[in-house]
């Protein structure tokens, strides 16, 4: 679970296209969620350990990559969302491609966040699952 | 492809019944379920839509959109309703969780354009949900 603000507004789009598009997401000074983040990977149950990979190498890794560098903050600010809107279909992509990128001890199959108690976002790589 | 779930809550009554059954199959098949002055739940259905995420908005679909079409096909038809009576479906098919899902799908899939609809889940009480992916 992380904390951050966010504004949705898109330098292509009028300002009444914004508007239109974004509703009150739109709102120059920004609105923040809490995001909770589900990470999901597969693969083969080690015979030794028992387990598909240490839960605490991937704890430490969202911990590490992830929380430190999102929780409260701006997403506007941050790097990742310079050239995309960051609604949360894109914070799917950018967090799947740092857990593709850096953490390579098991399959990732899937990031699942929850914005609201109401509204949930997955992205398995492209991929058409169908689970 | 990203996939995007919404949630909405509805509480409806509703009894099970088939006409071709004896009363005494009723009873059997059916067992409480079967009382003809209905019950009621706190249903809660989760929609889950796919699509690309379009480049210029970063959206899937505009939520705002998609919680429209659901108050106005699910909500407004179903919530504090006898769904046997009060939802022509339910007039010849039992509303059990699992046809309530089928009809659901039924009511969105037309009207969802930007993006396709992936899973209807109708949860009947928090121990049981039903899961529809449509019929292919």
């Amino acid at each position: 679970m992380f904390s951050a603000s966010h504004r949705l507004h898109s330098d292509a789009m009028s300002a009444e296209e914004n508007a239109a598009t974004y509703g009150k997401c739109n709102n120059p000074h920004g609105h923040g969620h809490n995001y909770a983040l589900e990470v999901t990977v597969s693969g083969p149950v080690d015979a030794s350990t028992g387990m598909v990979c240490n839960l605490v190498d991937l704890d430490d890794f969202v911990q590490r990559e992830i929380l430190e560098r999102f929780d409260h903050q701006n997403l506007n600010t941050l790097a990742e969302f310079a050239k995309a809107v960051p609604t949360t279909e894109n914070l799917c992509m950018v967090i799947y491609d740092i857990l593709q990128r850096g953490f390579h001890q098991a399959h990732l199959e899937r990031v699942r966040f929850e914005e609201t108690m109401m509204n949930s976002f997955e992205y398995a790589g492209g991929k058409d699952r169908i689970w | 492809m990203v996939y995007l779930t919404r949630k909405a809550e509805f509480s409806a009554s509703h009894y099970y019944h088939n006409p071709e059954f004896t009363p005494e199959e009723n009873r059997r098949i059916f067992g409480k379920c079967n009382n003809p002055n209905g019950h009621g739940h706190n249903y809660t259905l989760e929609v889950t839509v796919k699509g690309e995420v379009d480049p210029r908005s970063g959206f899937v679909v505009d939520l705002k959109q998609l919680k429209d079409i659901l108050t106005r096909e699910v909500l407004d038809a179903m919530d504090h309703r006898f769904l046997n009576k009060e939802v022509p479906e339910f007039s010849t098919r039992i509303p059990t969780t699992e046809n309530l899902a089928i009809a659901i799908w039924q009511r969105l899939a037309p009207k969802l354009k930007a993006a396709q609809l992936h899973r209807v889940r109708v949860y009947e009480t928090p121990d049981l949900f039903v899961d529809f992916y449509g019929e292919a």
